[in-house]
């Protein structure tokens, strides 16, 4: 009795021990498969390219990428947010081809790039119109800038100073790694934010946010409010804006208004490379400006950017200057 | 064939010992990484600086801040509010499954209990904007929902699952022979919980509920999208607060390497690092007295 029992188990040890090798075998099979895999796909030699930043760029981008690889099916194109300083830091870092911002450099971020031998190249490929909304309850409907300015800074508290429903008014933005904070930072306010502003983690989460607070104003992009089809999104209130107090207020939704430069608060969308693109990068980049990129621009709530809007960013903030500009637009094809 | 054996059983027994090795070397290994980045943070900004109540601010307008005092009453407010609901809920539950509930409910509860660790934490936080801050806005008459309160709630669900396994565990490991005097002294069920098998658990249960507030505090996405990332200094459970672990989130990604913002960064993870290890750490000597006790 004794004896078959340790045979049993002698016989137990015998058989498993060809189960593991067969596992063994099957991972090393996998490993192959996965590795000729891997080299099929460098055979067919698709080039990648790797876009990361801003949150308002993505879905533009995005839809841009699409139409471009349509075109050409040996470009993959991956695009990831996460806010214009993720996307320049990336660069920066050397783990992105290209940064899509929606601001322009810091000087910190050029000295930066001057200290790691990376040549920064800016490409101008569309323009965002920056839309304030509040919630139909405050009672506003238009707002000079500096009252904007004193809003968000905190010094205004109270809605009844602005002539609106008397309540506290809530403060809704983005995080420090938006393009959009910056921009409306350095263009609105000139100072820093209040501390009571709830940062968001991205644009659809402020519109949500001030569509429920009977008190909220908040920032977006035009496209968030703007839909592709014209319609206007409902359930908050676009605020009409004064560059001061003598000027008509505009509203952004007024498309002659965007590009005179009427509506104070309009910012070029840049992307960011490391020296002057090639192959199939400045490929993509030159179908950005072509007219079905200009189209697709327009279709998605984004204006094709115009010369006189460069010119005035740039007289604005003289640190991008340092950055060479590339123009795709009258480049002849 | 024994060498064979042999050499297999010395095969396994090292490699065991190479895995708990490697766990070992890399919280070592982190702990120094986050030692060694933070140490030049504070070089930097100052100790007292880094730990006063000043803003945070590190990509400011003008002058960058680096205040994370108001980020500590964040993750502070939103941590104890989590353990005032989840302490007395978790081990009023684990009383109710061990001692009270008849078998066919446990075993219809200790699924579900232990279903609830298993919600991804941005699943929570998506409840947290849809549902629990709305409501909480409702109720408390505020414009948002979006503050301390709203983070405690959560936190105390995600922690709950800890608490009341652990807490279980403990009300088992009472001794029968405690209970079984105490009925014998002619004392009824109500009694016997309240004035033995609960003293007899008392440090196991704090065990239980400090490993859920260590859970609790490290807990990052659930708070980032449902307390509103406000910097400023919490007033209160209403208030929009930004914890640390949000902090690290948000900014790590757009930091460029070797700034004094990356570093403070760091610094924020040794914090929170220390901060959890101790909770940990005390919670284990708590358990481990207890299982002395108990031999």
């Amino acid at each position: 009795m004794k004896m078959t029992k340790r045979r049993q188990k002698a016989r137990q040890t015998k058989k498993s021990r060809p189960d593991t090798w067969a596992i063994f075998g099957r991972l090393l099979l996998l490993v192959g498969l996965v590795m000729a895999g891997s080299t099929c796909h460098q055979m067919r030699s698709v080039e990648r390219i790797t876009v990361r930043g801003s949150d308002t760029e993505v879905n533009l981008v995005f839809r841009l990428a699409e139409a471009y690889m349509a075109e050409d099916s040996a470009v993959s194109v991956s695009i990831a947010g996460g806010g214009s300083g993720v996307g320049i830091a990336a660069l920066l870092n050397g783990k992105t081809d290209v940064a899509n911002s929606s601001r322009a450099l810091t000087d910190k971020e050029i000295a930066l790039a001057r200290q790691r031998d990376i040549r920064l190249v800016a490409h101008v490929f569309a323009a965002d119109a920056l839309v304030v909304v509040v919630n139909p309850a405050v009672g506003v409907d238009s707002l000079t800038l500096e009252q904007l300015g004193r809003i968000y800074a905190g010094e205004i508290r109270d809605w009844a100073e602005v002539g609106g429903r008397p309540g506290r008014i809530s403060l809704y933005g983005r995080q420090s790694n938006s393009g959009t904070f910056v921009y409306f930072r350095e263009r609105v306010l000139g100072r820093d934010f209040s501390p009571a502003l709830k940062q968001m983690n991205g644009t659809a989460q402020i519109v949500e946010s001030v569509m429920r607070d009977p008190y909220g104003i908040g920032y977006v992009g035009l496209g968030y409010v703007a839909k592709a089809d014209g319609s206007i999104r409902q359930g908050v209130r676009v605020v009409r804006l004064k560059a001061d107090a003598k000027r008509r207020a505009v509203s952004p939704l007024e498309e002659a208004a965007l590009r005179s430069g009427e509506y104070p608060l309009v910012r070029p969308l840049y992307q960011f490379t490391n020296g002057h693109p090639s192959g199939k990068l400045k490929a993509f980049f030159q179908f950005e400006a072509s007219p079905a990129g200009q189209q697709l621009i327009l279709q998605n709530g984004y204006l094709p950017p115009w010369p006189d809007m460069l010119a005035a960013y740039h007289a604005l903030r003289p640190a991008s200057s340092y950055v060479e500009t590339l123009n795709y637009y009258t480049e002849k094809r | 064939m024994t060498s064979r054996r042999y050499f297999w059983n010395r095969f396994f027994e090292k490699s065991l010992a190479v895995s708990a090795f490697v766990s070992i070397a890399t919280l070592l290994g982190i702990f120094l990484l986050l030692a060694i980045h933070s140490w030049r943070a504070f070089e930097r900004i100052g100790l007292g600086e880094f730990f006063s109540l000043n803003a945070w601010n590190p990509a400011a307008y003008d002058t960058p801040s680096y205040g994370i005092g108001a980020l500590l009453l964040g993750t502070a407010l939103t941590t104890l509010g989590a353990t005032a609901i989840a302490a007395p809920i978790g081990v009023g539950m684990a009383f109710f499954l061990s001692e009270i509930a008849p078998l066919w409910l446990r075993n219809l509860l200790k699924p579900i209990v232990e279903l609830m660790a298993a919600v991804p934490s941005v699943v929570m936080g998506f409840v947290g904007i849809v549902l629990v801050g709305p409501f909480l806005a409702r109720v408390f008459g505020l414009p948002n929902g979006l503050n301390a309160l709203n983070g405690s709630i959560l936190l105390a669900f995600m922690a709950l699952p800890t608490v009341i396994s652990i807490s279980e565990d403990v009300v088992q490991a009472v001794p029968r022979a405690y209970k079984e005097a105490s009925y014998a002294l002619g004392a009824n069920r109500w009694e016997t919980l309240t004035r033995v098998t609960l003293p007899a658990c008392y440090s196991g249960l704090l065990a239980a509920i400090m490993l859920g507030v260590g859970r609790a505090i490290g807990e990052t996405m659930t708070v980032l999208m449902a307390t509103g990332n406000a910097t400023a200094i919490p007033q209160g459970f209403f208030s929009s607060v930004r914890t640390i672990t949000a902090t690290v989130a948000i900014e790590m990604g757009e930091v460029p390497t070797g700034t004094t913002h990356y570093y403070a960064l760091f610094a924020c993870a040794l914090v929170l690092f220390l901060i959890t290890l101790t909770i940990n750490f005390a919670a284990e000597r708590v358990a481990a007295r207890l299982r002395k006790r108990g031999q």
